[in-house]
């Protein structure tokens, strides 16, 4: 029904420029679920946005607001990186496996301290983190974009030299030869794998507990013995940290090096995927699926129609889907009341 | 209620995909045949700069002119969201059955590298190409366009030191990159051949590629140059040199401008500019595709092939004595035929 | 005087199968002060919300001044010279008295700004009218519980309401206060004005209401006229059965000491301090009262002691253990329990389940998580057993802790901090806006507690609940005890003039 409503706001603005919006809706249907390659096309842009999500939603769970995960993103690819390019370098007959997972880890590392910085500050000081991550993002791609093209860049290049063939992730096209052609790799295992995990220890354990009881009530929580600060703290470290590992899919499944800028606002698509979400780890796979669709089809349609438009489409159907879930949502609370 | 919203928008949907679908499609399949298919990625962001990409974009229209073809079915464009959408736009071009895909900047070079592998019937052309380090590493279907923008820089640097009265120029810089130390040093050694009492200030607006976008910065750094005494400022900055130009008209001074004439964003304040004929080659690669002579490798875009220059023409004119464009003309003459060593870095 | 203001005729709503409004009719007389009491969940709420606009009968009617009408929206409803106190106030905390009471219908000059020097003059007017004594610059988060409601008030007679609902408003009420409150509508009702005073504080609704209408399950159980009647009566009307308003309990046996406070002070969040060199101590198996008006203290002692709070001076010590530097978990994992004066703010979270609430500040005990892994199994089993022991209603695990009345959300409560066995209770309030039932199941459940040897610290602003549990009763007045009597010497004459800063010595 969303997809339905912002499908035809969106064919009125295809109307306005002269074209028709079957024509480019089935344009956008075929560049996104027409082959195999667009498919794996879909779910390649999804994986990031997997992570993202479900770092914006960890946080939320805690009652924080995590518009950092761009930075917390940038941070632990860097960090990724130079393990995966030092480490194989360092060590050429570590096994490929090992190599990843801690390439893997360094990026939860790396992004989960930069998210540890603003959670410590709202926890201790009391500083709002909405302000605090938006300013850990500048920091960030002050740094990296200093550490790329300074420090570590290829000549006439912005990024730097590739990562170790041990610390690289197969495709799924090398592995299985499905999706042939599309970058898409294991880090979308990965990815499904972290958004059960976040939801095993949000529903399943202590810690989880914990963080959603200072969510929904930091003064219940403190008054059941629950470390507040520690736990808010703690929180943003493992939203960080699952933001750092979003740079995977790029640097250790596709180009194998960090380039400057290169997540372009998954970080802040993040927001919106959990969103539509509402948080729950599980609906992050989808919702993230929805996403990873509108911008593999807005790279589709891109030929017959402006991006600027392709923008206002991809924004149209969020804005719908978003609507709609509020919607969804208090028509099912009203059937509840009703029995 | 809503259920019957839906099942009604559905049938209206379905018949008009169905209808929209059988009534478009063959007609434009058949005439197509024969017409060259050119594709072409810019950069993020690239379309509307109002400089090289919007130049690529002229030459695609002049190819699209002189071959009947149409843009939108014959000549396709992307514009790219993120980093990773490079490649994939190469791809979906590619797909598509595209003779000729343009990449669009000099970001693109390992995209296209790649890419071209995977596709050995079509034909790629990097603008701004960085070769790999071994040049016979280049794809046999793989054209780098490569531009001698010192070649230029080192004619409009010494064109400024003859037309200063001050003896101080200034040039200001986009994101400090080796691509942009290029058009300081041919600038610099063109203003030292040409007056060897001219002193060149030089100053950049910043290191990252968001110095190229920012011409309130670039306003601030011509004015400090121009308080310093000089009176020309070149500048190689994107649309940062809006700003440039803003200092120059609030300064009366004169400035220069880069890539495509400017001589328009400030009337009577531009003595001259730099010119990439982007238009040119991307026109020239239709061209050679179109003539089945297509050769891969790097081509070099300098004076003596006309893809680089400088303006000078009625507008500007009465800013140059002809006298200096004579001596301008005469060293031009000089690099083409190799008396001139213009060299393509500070050092 | 016998022209009828409010009559309802018939009136019904359901929500799914629950009759929460059946067939009610009721009238009200101009000028007369009627009562509406009846337990948490009786349909009190839901009847007012039927009158007041914010819901739609099923079926029935409603008239007011003998015309029928179907208020759409409270804005229909003050239009026809209705107003309502919420028991929640609806003020905005940084605005301004002015501001607030003329919020949404402001006087407007050249139709953009606010003229709110006229509003400030009628405002004073009506002030004045009635010794309100109100500061009309004054912002609203500056002011007292007491102040804040004579706002709300102020609102609807600013509204010109003729008609006044009031929704427990002496729950958040001193003595004096609530007496002042009472004086305020008896001038009222001399004026001709008509009120709706809902509550479940029997002495008060005997005491200022000319009749009284009774309601159970969504349906009315009984209409009395006050002189006629005693608590008795309607208490058993309310709950349908015969309560017991006394709690019987035998002679406390005090054991050893559990709970000293030496010489405390305590700084409340103005960085004031609130408590100033209290000393008590509390035994095994006793209760020990702590009267006194809200806000002399009695937050920040509790706080204090559960570690919500920091100590400034003295002395905290639990089975001769000094806690002042222990966290809030070293404290509950030495036997402390708290029951928190507000339970939605502290007590629960509206948004967890019961299962998960039953579970708050005991989800670290070993039975119920290992390795950092709940043991749902257990927590499964434990809740069952408290639900099924403390009577909560309803009983799936599931549903939110929102989702139940506050008599049940305070008997949530009072099973998780027993189920902790501990050795001392710290209970603030317990039983404050709960309904008669819950009220003496948890009178109940804490004088079992009190026999089994659990110290329990009662503080509470309610007398008659002081009175019939405590074993020994202290008072306290702006920060600092004014006595301490065994309870068999008590009355509420004694603790009254304590309450208001007379020290036992001087009044004995």
């Amino acid at each position: 029904m969303a997809i339905l409503v912002s499908l035809i706001i969106g064919g009125i603005f295809i109307l306005s420029i002269g074209k028709n919006p079957f024509e480019i809706y089935a344009l956008l249907f075929k560049g996104t679920f027409g082959t195999s390659y667009d498919i794996g096309q879909v779910l390649f842009k999804a994986t990031p946005l997997i992570f993202t999500g479900l770092s914006v939603a960890f946080a939320f769970r805690a009652g924080l607001f995590n518009i950092g995960a761009e930075g917390q993103l940038y941070m632990g690819a860097m960090l990724a990186t130079l393990a995966g390019i030092w480490i194989p370098a360092r060590f050429p007959s570590l096994p490929s496996l090992i190599v990843v997972t801690v390439c893997i880890f360094a990026g939860f590392i790396g992004g989960g301290c930069w998210g540890i910085i603003p959670g410590w500050l709202k926890a201790r000081f009391g500083v709002h983190e909405v302000i605090n991550t938006i300013m850990m993002n500048f920091i960030a791609y002050g740094l990296t974009n200093y550490l790329v093209l300074e420090v570590f860049s290829v000549p006439e290049t912005i990024h730097t030299p590739e990562i170790g063939l041990s610390a690289r992730i197969p495709r799924f096209d090398a592995l299985l030869g499905i999706f042939r052609g599309s970058p898409v790799n294991i880090s979308l295992l990965i990815a499904i794998s972290f958004a059960v995990l976040a939801w095993v220890i949000l529903t399943r354990t202590r810690l989880g507990y914990e963080i959603r009881a200072v969510g929904l009530n930091p003064k219940a929580a403190e008054y059941a013995g629950i470390p507040v600060a520690k736990t808010m703290t703690l929180a943003f470290f493992i939203a960080g940290g699952l933001a750092g590992v979003a740079g995977s899919n790029f640097v250790q499944g596709f180009k194998y090096y960090y380039e400057d800028g290169f997540a372009a606002g998954a970080g802040f698509m993040g927001i919106a995927v959990a969103l539509v979400a509402r948080n729950n780890p599980m609906g992050i796979l989808f919702s993230a699926l929805l996403f990873g669709t509108l911008s593999q089809g807005g790279l589709a349609i891109n030929t017959q129609v402006p991006k600027e438009l392709v923008e206002i489409l991809e924004a149209v159907v969020i804005l719908a889907m978003v609507v709609m879930t509020e919607l969804f949502n208090r028509w099912i609370i009203k059937q509840k009341n009703l029995s | 209620m809503a259920g019957q919203l839906f099942k009604v928008i559905l049938l209206i949907l379905v018949t008009a995909i169905l209808g929209g679908c059988s009534g478009q499609n063959p007609s434009s399949t058949i005439d197509n045949k024969e017409k060259i298919q050119v594709g072409l990625v810019f950069d993020i962001g690239g379309l509307g700069d109002k400089s090289f990409n919007d130049q690529a974009y002229t030459g695609l229209k002049k190819a699209a002119a002189e071959y009947s073809l149409e843009m939108g079915k014959d000549i396709e464009y992307l514009e790219p969201a993120e980093a990773a959408d490079r490649e994939t736009a190469l791809r979906q071009m590619a797909s598509k059955k595209k003779a000729l895909i343009f990449g669009i900047g000099f970001i693109f070079s390992e995209d296209v590298n790649r890419v071209a592998k995977d596709f050995p019937e079509t034909k790629f052309a990097c603008v701004d190409y960085v070769s790999p380090a071994n040049e016979a590493d280049i794809p046999p279907n793989v054209v780098g366009l490569k531009y001698k923008e010192e070649e230029g820089a080192f004619l409009v640097g010494a064109l400024a030191s003859l037309v200063t009265k001050t003896n101080k120029i200034g040039f200001v810089g986009g994101m400090q990159s080796p691509l942009i130390k290029k058009f300081e040093a041919g600038y610099k050694a063109g203003a030292h051949y040409a007056n060897p009492k001219c002193v060149v200030i030089a100053n950049y607006a910043g290191m990252t590629p968001d110095a190229f976008k920012n011409p309130s910065k670039g306003k601030e750094l011509a004015l400090s140059i121009y308080d310093k005494g000089a009176d020309i400022i070149f500048h190689a900055s994107g649309s940062t040199g809006l700003g440039v130009f803003e200092a120059a008209r609030d300064k009366k001074k004169l400035a220069i401008g880069v890539d495509a004439d400017q001589y328009d964003e400030a009337p009577g304040y531009i003595l001259t500019s730099m010119i990439k004929k982007v238009d040119v080659s991307v026109f020239e690669e239709v061209k050679a595709v179109h003539d089945n002579n297509f050769a891969n490798g790097i081509r070099v875009f300098d004076l003596a092939s006309g893809g680089i220059d400088y303006i000078y023409n009625d507008k500007n004119k009465n800013l140059i004595t002809e006298d200096t464009h004579q001596k301008i003309e005469a060293i031009r003459q000089k690099i083409i035929n190799g008396e001139i060593k213009v060299p393509s870095s500070l050092d | 005087m016998n022209e009828f203001v409010i009559e309802l005729k018939n009136l019904s709503k359901s929500f799914g199968n629950v009759r929460a409004n059946d067939d009610i009719t009721l009238s009200i007389r101009k000028g007369e002060i009627m009562a509406l009491v009846g337990e948490n969940g009786a349909g009190k709420t839901t009847l007012m919300k039927l009158l007041f606009g914010l819901l739609r009968p099923d079926s029935g009617d409603i008239l007011i001044h003998g015309n029928k009408v179907s208020p759409k929206s409270p804005a229909d409803t003050i239009s026809l010279g209705i107003g309502m106190v919420h028991q929640h106030f609806m003020l905005v905390p940084p605005f301004t008295v002015t501001e607030n009471v003329i919020l949404g219908t402001e006087p407007r000059q050249y139709r953009i700004f606010i003229n709110e020097k006229t509003s400030r003059e009628s405002l004073k007017k009506v002030s004045d009218h009635y010794g309100f004594n109100l500061d009309p610059q004054a912002r609203i988060e500056t002011l007292g519980v007491g102040v804040e409601q004579r706002v709300e008030i102020i609102k609807t007679l600013y509204r010109k309401a003729s008609i006044l609902i009031l929704d427990e408003p002496t729950a958040v009420l001193t003595p004096q206060e609530t007496d002042e409150l009472f004086d305020m509508l008896r001038q009222f009702r001399s004026e001709g004005k008509t009120l709706l005073f809902i509550s479940h504080k029997l002495d008060e609704v005997l005491a200022i209401s000319d009749r009284i209408t009774v309601m159970r399950a969504g349906k009315i159980t009984g209409q009395l006229d006050t002189p006629q009647t005693n608590k008795e009566e309607i208490a058993r009307l309310m709950v349908g059965r015969d309560v017991i308003l006394r709690v019987s309990k035998e002679k406390a046996q005090p054991g050893d000491s559990v709970l000293e406070i030496k010489n405390l002070y305590i700084r409340n969040s103005r960085k004031q301090e609130a408590v100033r060199g209290i000393s008590l101590h509390l035994c095994e198996g006793e209760i020990l009262g702590i009267a006194g008006v809200e806000g002399n203290g009695q937050t920040e002692l509790a706080e204090a002691l559960t570690g919500l709070r920091p100590i400034l001076k003295g002395e905290v010590l639990l089975k001769g253990i000094l806690i002042n530097k222990q966290s809030t978990r070293q404290r509950f994992d030495s036997g402390l329990a708290h029951i928190p004066e507000d339970r939605l703010q502290r007590g629960l979270i509206t948004e967890f389940t019961l299962q998960e609430n039953l579970m708050l500040g005991r989800h670290q005990h070993p039975s119920f998580q290992s390795h950092g892994f709940q043991n749902r199994e257990n927590i499964h089993k434990e809740s069952t057993r408290l639900v099924e022991e403390y009577d909560i209603r309803p009983t799936e695990l599931n549903r939110l802790g929102r989702q139940f009345s506050g008599g049940n959300q305070q008997k949530i409560i009072v099973a998780r901090e027993l189920a902790k066995n501990p050795v001392c209770l710290v209970a603030v309030q317990p039983t404050r806006g709960v309904d008669i039932g819950a009220i003496e199941f948890i009178h109940r459940q804490m004088i079992a507690a009190r026999n089994k040897g659990v110290g329990v610290l009662l503080i509470s602003a309610d007398l008659s609940e002081i009175l019939s549990l405590s074993d020994r009763i202290a008072v306290i007045y702006n920060g600092e005890i004014m006595g301490l009597l065994e309870a068999s010497e008590a009355d509420e004459r004694k603790l009254g003039l304590m309450m208001t800063g007379t020290r036992l010595a001087e009044s004995a």
